[in-house]
């Protein structure tokens, strides 16, 4: 079900990702992140603020499990996990709340008008929009 | 209408979904074969959608755009694969660009609808199943940016509003 009570364990995780979106730098840091692996000095450098404050800020990112960190020699790197979170299952959960906003869409232009209504000429100017 | 059924397989990336209508097989398949009553469903009320082009035949295609609350205008297109009215249609789905061309470097999504009488009524199942692994990931990541992005609006939106008031 697209509406269910959320576990305590799930709670908590969701109070870490708002926590960790609740900053814009570290949204910032997010968005740099995804598709191309970024050191930590490099992003110190896209920010007023210290090498310190920006590893902080990507401790918190890591605990949400909005980034995850690597090793490369001296350097960490920091890449962006989102699309990782949930993969598989949320593309199909957000294909199945997708598909039930449509099929109540769907129900109610079956159910709007009798038959002879309901065939409307197929000329742009008489194009149906959302009410 | 009611959603009696919702069957997901992450093994096979498959989501099939079930509903029950009180109307004849006919009649629900209209709402595929019309174009003027495709578009009153097919797109969100935010991203309502308008089908430039539709062939439902072995072969035949599709054209359709998004438009969106800022005027912009996503790009689609299907590729029908068999088509039984007013029974069965299976289609691929894809993105195009903003000319209607069919954009190879994005996943497409394979889509299967069937609808069958009941004593009272229909019932239409689509089930929707991506090619690979890949084009979820690609997918997924995509979704996960608009909805990071929309969420970061939203954001904005409340500290912006608690700026004012606070």
């Amino acid at each position: 079900m697209v509406v269910d009570q959320l576990p305590a364990k799930d709670a908590r995780r969701t109070d870490r990702l708002f926590h960790a979106l609740a900053d814009a730098t570290r949204r910032d840091i997010v968005t740099e992140t995804l598709g191309r692996e970024r050191s930590v000095s490099e992003l110190a450098r896209l920010y007023p603020m210290s090498f310190a404050a920006v590893q902080k800020h990507v401790a918190v990112l890591a605990d949400a499990g909005l980034v995850s960190k690597h090793r490369r020699g001296r350097e960490q790197l920091v890449r962006g996990e989102l699309g990782r979170v949930h993969d598989v299952h949320r593309l199909l959960d957000r294909l199945e709340v997708e598909w039930r906003d449509r099929l109540d869409r769907f129900g109610a232009v079956l159910t709007d008008g009798p038959d002879d209504e309901i065939r409307i000429p197929s000329d742009p100017k008489s194009r149906r929009r959302y009410p | 209408m009611t959603v009696n059924a919702v069957d997901k397989d992450p093994a096979t990336r498959m989501m099939r979904i079930t509903a029950e209508f009180d109307a004849p097989v006919e009649r629900v398949w209209q709402l595929w074969s019309d174009p003027r009553l495709l578009e009153r469903w097919w797109g969100p009320p935010t991203y309502p959608a308008t089908f430039d082009e539709l062939h439902l035949k072995p072969g035949g295609n599709a054209a359709y755009h998004m438009t969106g609350p800022d005027g912009d205008q996503p790009h689609g297109w299907w590729k029908v694969l068999v088509v039984d009215p007013p029974r069965r249609l299976e289609l691929e789905d894809g993105f195009a660009d903003a000319k209607g061309v069919p954009n190879p470097d994005m996943p497409t999504m394979h889509m299967r609808v069937d609808i069958t009488a009941l004593d009272a009524g229909s019932r239409m199942s689509i089930t929707t199943t991506f090619p690979s692994a890949e084009a979820m990931e690609q997918l997924v990541s995509m979704g996960m940016e608009e909805g990071m992005a929309l969420a970061i609006g939203q954001i904005d939106d409340i500290l912006a509003e608690l700026a004012t008031t606070g």
